[in-house]
């Protein structure tokens, strides 16, 4: 592979394409993930479900459970929702669990590719589209049951605050002002969100509001997990401001956990 | 019809040797040298955009001299090769020697069979994970491959930069230091004054997180200095 100029067949008689792009590289090389699926199949593949993401006063929190379910199983108690695009975005999963987190690792390798490359990043807007694009592109999927909806978020270092992006199932991309959910209690966690949320949260109000709005769609949705500090289990919690992304651990999580759980009636 | 000249295969070696060793020469050198808690990369460039050393991968870095759109073409490739083989297997199986290997095979081949020889000289430094060693993996334009220990030199006037290197460098030297071993020895070995702004300069840096590669900016070589 190396040696051979990939460059130079783009510009040979053709106009200048882009080859910084790491999905183009594997089409090329026929490795895109793939999965085929009869109509009408049900695989029965896990599912994630409820994730969050919300703007306070110095960029934005993402959250999800950790359940995934396989019909009303509960296939995995520990599943990981929230993940690192990059230094400056983060990007939370619902949907079929396996195909979620292989996107998201083509995509955070797209990212980093692309930043190696080109050596500056994207813009915010620039992953969203791309993230919307492979979105789109899992949409003959969808129809058969396999649907993965992401949310994005991030850092917009040009206009210095953060950002939210939702999609839908055919890759439409929507800009989200102050707060967006996705998945099965997603409806509920929105509704807790309508309620509570106020433009300037700070860091460990905005943690609380997420941690709250999970346990409200937990309540309410048997696919949602709540946090179980018996068994350690808490939510995934990330955030992402001017000094880039965090993943917030447990250890700091563990306190506002417990005053939201004693608080509930 | 004419019959080409007959040029034994001696001569024909000598000549492409002699042509890319001319071009690499007038390039200004890159020092790549390790220091207690990582591998320094650096060497004199007046451009701030168009870079001589680059990430490669998580603890993978590239330097280069010679051609810009020869080695850049390199680098944009290692990228390629370092992504693809870290997506389909880990990130752990990335290793600066499968990417020296490759980059050695592909300039052997197009030093015998393309009409130019390319005019580059690279380094692969990858830096070692807690016990393990560094690597610093040499590769000139006709594909050989050297393991350097310590520190490598690509470009410039390289025997007596290496000379002068050797008398300056030991095994516990501090970020700093490495600095200072380096910039002395390229500007001993430069003719007229190097403008301190101009230093491109990179560490693949033990402490850092998942992604080591690091740039210093020109305060930090300043401050060193």
């Amino acid at each position: 592979m190396i040696g051979e100029s990939s460059s130079s067949e783009a510009l040979s008689g053709g106009p200048i394409v882009p080859n910084s792009s790491f999905s183009a590289l594997l089409d090329s090389q026929d490795m895109q993930p793939q999965w085929s699926v009869d109509p009408g199949m049900d695989v029965g593949a896990p599912e994630a479900t409820t994730v969050l993401a919300l703007r306070w006063a110095d960029g934005v929190v993402m959250a999800g459970d950790r359940r995934a379910t396989a019909g009303n199983v509960i296939a995995h108690s520990r599943v990981k929702k929230v993940y690192p695009a990059d230094d400056y975005s983060a990007v939370a999963i619902s949907g079929t669990a396996g195909m979620a987190v292989e996107l998201t690792k083509l995509f955070q390798t797209e990212l980093e590719h692309y930043e190696k490359i080109e050596d500056v990043r994207l813009s915010l807007d620039g992953k969203a589209n791309f993230l919307a694009r492979m979105v789109r592109g899992n949409l003959p999927l969808a129809f058969q049951g396999l649907v993965v909806v992401p949310l994005f978020s991030g850092f917009d270092e040009a206009e210095g605050s953060g950002k939210l992006y939702s999609f839908d199932v055919v890759g439409g991309r929507y800009d989200e002002q102050d707060y967006a959910t996705t998945g099965s209690g997603g409806a509920e966690a929105k509704a807790f969100l309508k309620a509570t949320w106020r433009p300037d949260l700070d860091e460990t109000e905005a943690l609380r509001v997420a941690i709250e709005a999970l346990v409200s769609a937990a309540e309410e949705d048997a696919a949602t997990g709540g946090p179980d500090p018996k068994r350690g289990i808490y939510p995934n919690i990330v955030t992402v401001t001017a000094d880039g992304y965090r993943e917030i651990p447990d250890e700091e999580l563990a306190p506002i956990v417990e005053e939201v759980l004693e608080g509930r009636p | 019809m004419t019959t080409p000249f007959y040029v034994p295969p001696e001569q024909l070696m000598k000549d492409r040797a002699e042509f890319a060793r001319k071009g690499i020469q007038r390039g200004k050198p890159i020092v790549v040298i390790q220091y207690n808690e990582g591998i320094l990369l650096i060497g004199e460039n007046p451009s701030r955009s168009l870079h001589k050393i680059a990430e490669i991968y998580d603890q993978v870095a590239f330097a280069a001299v010679g051609r810009f759109n020869e080695f850049e073409m390199l680098r944009v490739s290692g990228i390629r090769y370092a992504d693809v083989k870290g997506y389909a297997y880990a990130r752990a199986d990335v290793t600066g020697k499968g990417l020296a290997n490759a980059y050695s095979q592909a300039l052997g081949q197009i030093f015998t069979h393309e009409i130019k020889p390319y005019e580059v000289e690279v380094v692969v430094a990858d830096l070692g994970d807690g016990d393990e060693a560094n690597h610093l993996y040499h590769i000139r334009f006709d594909g050989q491959l050297n393991d350097s220990q310590g520190f490598a030199v690509i470009g410039g006037d390289e025997d007596e930069l290496r000379v002068r290197i050797a008398a300056g460098y030991t095994d516990d030297l501090d970020l700093n230091g490495a600095i200072a071993v380096a910039t002395a020895a390229i500007a001993e070995t430069t003719e007229g004054d190097i403008d301190p702004a101009s230093w491109e300069a990179a560490v693949l840096d033990s402490n850092a997180g998942r992604r080591k590669f690091r740039r210093l900016n020109g305060e930090a070589i300043s401050d060193a200095l």
